[in-house]
């Protein structure tokens, strides 16, 4: 997992994660609907609509959760939530909040040949555009 | 289908070929061969969630141009994921004229794409175009007593606005399988993730996402699996080798693109199939007669 440190002294961090996203994190009244249907919440060290409550309150901190890797913009969330907030967006905002540093999150060069054989090109293509800058 | 461009995508020329193959020979039966776009490149994969920038939008804007270019109104495409990419694209750079602008002046070598072009799922074009009634009039090899499985994923049903049916109740592959004469099996996980392109550097977790859903299907009784996501198919498979030898009885599930399984019913190319496809197709009855 990359460091996050660079980042502890983020001003505007709310603000920079709106402005990515296009989201108002303030339309979310914390239903838990989010978490309740998403596939990989137990992959989670916080939960989805926790994760929206610490954007609301502006820790930064939240960048540290494992959520934005495992979250894959599967978009559960976005179709059921009764506010309309599109979860995927903020954790894409802030998964690119590392890519942008090039935190990187999967490593091309440690991928073994085999792997890079046996992957089907969508996947890898995919995981680069999620998890690299 | 006049005027419409056939967007295939990066898998469709490697391991989904089986799925080009078999749509191609369907849709040739149904007197609508697919006119592959020319020069086409990749789509993106997935789609741009950023707001603040637009470069990830120009790999599905230049097929689009692509398409504008050879004087088509539409793109059909059979992978999910492309599907996806290229109608958000779209509808993201044609909702603002300012973010059409932009990507045309960056584009300099490009014509420039006006909007308009519409991007479809094959399924959406048989539904709403073909029509499954003239589908059904073209099956020489019912496939009846057959249990199939619908495994929707993700990328054709979300988000609402661009899916091809309704996200939480979709019925337009229940609806494509009757059609075939086969029998539509509903599980839970239906529409649930199968992990997607995270079986990269998280393959345990993929697996046990697509272990949810075979065995959520296989409960229910299915003995087929259609999809329409090369991504989805490499997992689905990947976790069903694993499965398979710690299954109780010997059940299996044949897991293939949906276009196959008209192939079948049509007696035209379906590219390759399991093994245990074949061992379940010899027990169907082979021609009309016997069931009409």
């Amino acid at each position: 997992m990359p460091s996050v440190t660079k980042l502890e002294h983020f001003a505007g961090f709310r603000e920079r994660v709106e402005l990515l996203s296009g989201e108002n994190v303030f339309a979310c009244y914390q239903c838990g609907m989010c978490t309740a249907g998403c596939s990989f919440a137990d992959e989670m060290d916080m939960l989805p609509h926790q994760v929206i409550r610490q954007l609301q309150l502006n820790n930064w901190k939240v960048l540290e959760s494992n959520a934005k890797w495992i979250c894959a913009s599967c978009l559960n969330c976005q179709t059921r939530c009764p506010k309309g907030v599109d979860l995927s967006k903020l954790m894409e905002a802030m998964r690119q909040i590392y890519l942008r540093q090039q935190l990187d999150q999967v490593e091309i060069t440690q991928l073994s040949v085999d792997q890079i054989r046996c992957l089907p090109q969508i996947a890898l293509v995919a995981s680069f555009r999620k998890k690299t800058g | 289908m006049n005027n419409t461009a056939y967007f295939p995508g990066c898998s469709l020329k490697a391991e989904a070929s089986d799925y080009e193959r078999s749509a191609a020979a369907v849709m040739e039966a149904l007197g609508q061969p697919l006119e592959e776009l020319e020069r086409w490149t990749c789509c993106g994969t997935v789609y741009s969630l950023t707001d603040d920038d637009l470069m990830h939008q120009l790999a599905s804007v230049r097929n689009l141009i692509r398409a504008q270019e050879c004087g088509a109104e539409e793109i059909v495409t059979l992978c999910s994921m492309c599907f996806n990419t290229l109608k958000r694209s779209k509808v993201f750079i044609e909702q603002d004229a300012a973010r059409l602008e932009t990507v045309n002046a960056f584009m300099d070598e490009e014509p420039d794409y006006e909007g308009g072009i519409e991007v479809f799922h094959l399924l959406e074009i048989l539904r709403d175009q073909v029509g499954f009634e003239s589908i059904e009039g073209r099956v020489t090899r019912p496939l009846s007593g057959l249990r199939v499985a619908p495994y929707y994923g993700c990328t054709l049903l979300r988000p609402r606005e661009i899916g091809i049916d309704e996200p939480d109740t979709p019925m337009i592959l229940q609806d494509f399988i009757r059609t075939l004469w086969a029998t539509p099996v509903e599980f839970a996980f239906q529409a649930e993730c199968c992990g997607t392109y995270q079986i990269v550097d998280t393959p345990e977790m993929v697996l046990e996402k697509s272990h949810r859903i075979l065995s959520s299907a296989m409960r229910a009784g299915a003995e087929v699996m259609v999809t329409s996501c090369p991504l989805c198919m490499h997992n689905l498979r990947l976790c069903y080798e694993e499965l398979r030898s710690s299954l109780p009885e010997k059940r299996e599930l044949s897991i293939v693109y949906w276009t196959q399984l008209a192939a079948i019913a049509f007696e035209v190319e379906t590219g390759e199939l399991p093994a245990s496809m074949d061992k379940l197709l010899e027990g169907l009855p082979t021609s009309m007669e016997l069931v009409r």
